[in-house]
């Protein structure tokens, strides 16, 4: 389960990430130098609903993402590929990228992500059940 | 790779942490017992349709409500709607979303009923005795018409029906699509026009390695079509595919595009303030129609033996019949003139018209949602449920999603979306007394003997492991014929497969 507590003790390979979710929570994380957004919030099992439909196979845009700019300037060049995709996701930016095209690295550690928020409509995310706690 | 049920956020460890006292980290059989016990406040909720709204919305609800338990009616024995039989054969990447839903309708809180038909085997008031909210997903199940004269001629069909012909859809697995003549005109330029381009055009090997069936991959094998011509009633800047699918055909081995010059140039103007969709959507056009083609693509145009083109600012006015009065000869078609500009331009025909011979006709203007039954609100202008943020008009308990709640256009991501949205609502619902838990209601217990009575002699349910079989069969065909699967295209072999 995610835990939204601020970076832990962190194995000198892993890296830390933060992922803004769409209700504002942030899901901190750890991260694999070399996995891709998508395999951390797999592998890490972020609950971040509907992302990762076509699993990394270029063909959903629902693992849109959101970067700080001055991170968004260092990442590896976009293909046309992957703008393609980009171009039908919600919320677009100049700094958005897939993040199944997005691979972690070592200097990226703290890097700070925002799951862009639907369009439709924003409503803040109801836990029914969870609410008699 | 399949994923694990990461997003489900563990239903049943969520649904135990809420109710137990707080330090008790390993609750007890007895608290586990005891709150099974009080399901008589566990919402039941029905959705209406298989596809990805439904699923979608069934996740939704799932995921954010610890109790509920979501039965999912469709009327194939088979889920998953247009995933299945809409989406193109050589497009495996995206069905991958059917992980996703596998592992919804795996949930010990979802059931899944296939072969029943809402609105005939069960009418939606017998669901809404049932259930304490019914979501209708039933997508788009017709096509917009044209309306013209000689609509109707043999070597006409609707897209809609030659998809589901080449996608194993049941109710077209005998359209036997005449593919006899060299020219094929596709009328509308959406994405689905894209699809059965690609599909008439596409070198056999990379079709042959795809899930198309058997039966159309023989009959595409023996197709004389060598061009397709995309018809669009306003311009460039309002075709309505997208990026990916263009460049896809643009790639498209053994194919040229054939693209007017003269319907490209100058365009760089019109869109310098257009957004970025749109943008690189009529930049990749206009390259294609006015570059030089570098070396190997060159090549690649040089050598084609089928082409495909976009014909712009043409109205379908009639389909030409032939001399026997029953077979299609050509189109004739309106030169139209733009009013407006941008997205909202509207296309008035002028009195010039031209005559387009093809002896293939596929309408792909749109699908088309129709009403489920008179219980239901139904908007036959804009083919919709009526409805705000998911609520249908006026009928508190009803929801809808997807297709029929939008209109038959957006992607998977637009009906995931909207899904969510509507899922949103009944939660609300749920937790603003709107919907009243305390009438008990007993979800597919009490429809079991309505479905008994109504339902035709001898068939019932299909359920989720039902469906797991049909799958493991199609996977298992498909096998030996190197494919990723064959689907079963008649209802009766489904349902004895499963014993039914
Ligand atoms: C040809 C085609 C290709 C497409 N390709 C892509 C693509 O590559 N990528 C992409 O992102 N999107 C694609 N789309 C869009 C995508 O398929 C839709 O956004 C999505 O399927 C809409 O979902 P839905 O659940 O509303 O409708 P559907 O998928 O149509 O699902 C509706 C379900 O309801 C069932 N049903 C109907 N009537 C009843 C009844 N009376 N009782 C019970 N059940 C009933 C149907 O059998 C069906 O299973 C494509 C669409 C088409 C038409
Ligand atoms: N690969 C994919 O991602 C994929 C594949 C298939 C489908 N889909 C999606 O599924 C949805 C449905 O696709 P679609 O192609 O059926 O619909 P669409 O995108 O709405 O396209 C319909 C086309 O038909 C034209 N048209 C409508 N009425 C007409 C008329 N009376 N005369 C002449 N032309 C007419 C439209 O032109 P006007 O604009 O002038 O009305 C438009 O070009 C779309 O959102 C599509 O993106 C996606
Ligand atoms: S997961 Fe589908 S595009 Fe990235």
């Amino acid at each position: 389960p995610p835990s939204s507590l601020p970076s832990p003790t962190v194995a000198p390979d892993r890296v830390t990430v933060h992922f803004i979710n769409r209700d504002g929570e942030t899901l901190t994380t750890t991260a694999k130098e070399g996995e891709s957004l998508l395999e951390v919030v797999v592998n890490q099992n972020l609950s971040i609903d509907g992302f990762g439909a076509c699993e990394g196979t270029l063909a959903c845009s629902t693992c849109h993402l959101i970067f700080e700019e001055n991170v968004f300037q260092k990442l590896d060049a976009i293909t046309d590929e992957e703008m393609d995709m980009l171009d039908l996701a919600y919320g677009l930016t100049d700094t958005s990228r897939l993040g199944c095209q997005v691979c972690v690295k070592k200097a990226m550690d703290g890097l700070t992500v925002q799951v862009p928020m639907e369009v439709a409509d924003l409503r803040k995310g109801l836990e029914v059940g969870k609410q008699s706690k | 790779m399949i994923f694990s049920c990461w997003w489900l956020g563990y239903p049943f460890l969520s649904m135990v942490c809420t109710h137990v006292p707080e330090g008790n980290i390993h609750p007890s059989v007895s608290s586990i017992s005891k709150l099974l016990s009080t399901a008589a406040l566990a919402p039941q909720i029905c959705i209406v349709g298989s596809g990805p709204a439904g699923f979608y919305t069934a996740q939704h609800l799932l995921k954010h409500h610890q109790l509920a338990q979501v039965d999912i009616y469709e009327k194939l024995p088979v889920p998953f709607g247009l995933v299945r039989f809409g989406v193109a054969p050589d497009h495996p990447e995206v069905k991958n979303v059917i992980n996703t839903f596998t592992q919804t309708a795996r949930s010990d809180r979802c059931s899944f009923y296939g072969n029943v038909t809402i609105g005939k085997d069960v009418m939606v008031e017998e669901l809404e005795q049932a259930y304490h909210a019914v979501v209708l997903s039933y997508g788009a199940e017709d096509n917009r018409i044209l309306g013209i004269p000689g609509e109707n001629l043999s070597g006409v069909y609707s897209a809609r029906a030659f998809v589901g012909w080449y996608n194993g859809l049941p109710e077209n697995r005998d359209l036997k699509p005449d593919l006899s003549s060299e020219t094929a005109v596709v009328l509308g330029q959406g994405n689905v026009a894209l699809d059965v381009a690609r599909i008439l055009l596409s070198p056999l090997d990379t079709l042959r390695k795809t899930d198309i069936t058997e039966g159309s991959l023989a009959a595409i094998a023996c197709s004389r079509v060598k061009r397709v011509w995309l018809v669009g009633r306003r311009g460039p800047l309002q075709v309505a595919f997208t990026i990916k699918e263009l460049r896809e055909m643009i790639n498209l081995p053994g194919t040229r595009p054939l693209l007017d010059s003269a319907d490209f140039t100058g365009l760089g103007d019109a869109i310098k303030d257009v957004p970025r969709p749109r943008k690189r959507l009529t930049e990749l056009m206009v390259k294609s129609a006015l570059e030089t083609p570098g070396e190997r693509e060159a090549g690649r145009w040089a050598s084609a033996t089928k082409e495909w083109g976009l014909k712009f600012r043409r109205s379908p006015l009639e389909v030409l019949p032939a001399a026997d009065g029953k077979q299609a000869r050509g189109v004739r078609l309106a030169v139209t003139r733009l009013e407006g500009s941008g997205e909202s331009a509207r296309a008035v025909p002028t009195r010039e018209m031209e005559e387009l011979e093809c002896g293939l006709v596929l309408s792909s203007i749109g699908y088309q949602s129709l009403p489920l039954d008179p219980s239901v609100p139904f908007d036959p202008k804009l083919g919709i449920i009526p409805n705000s943020l998911g609520r249908v008009q006026g009928v508190p308990g009803l929801y809808c999603s997807g297709w029929v709640k939008r209109g038959p256009t957006g992607v998977i991501i637009t009906t995931m979306s909207d899904s969510f949205d509507t899922a949103q609502s009944v939660l609300e619902d749920l937790q603003s007394g709107v919907l009243n838990l305390s009438d008990t209601k007993e979800g597919f217990k009490s429809l079991r003997s309505v479905l008994h009575s109504r339902v035709t002699p001898g068939v019932h349910p299909v359920t989720f492991s039902d469906w797991e079989k049909i799958d493991a069969a199609e996977v298992a065909r498909g096998k030996l014929a190197g494919k990723p699967r064959e689907k079963i295209v008649d209802l009766q072999e489904m349902l004895q497969l499963i014993g039914h």
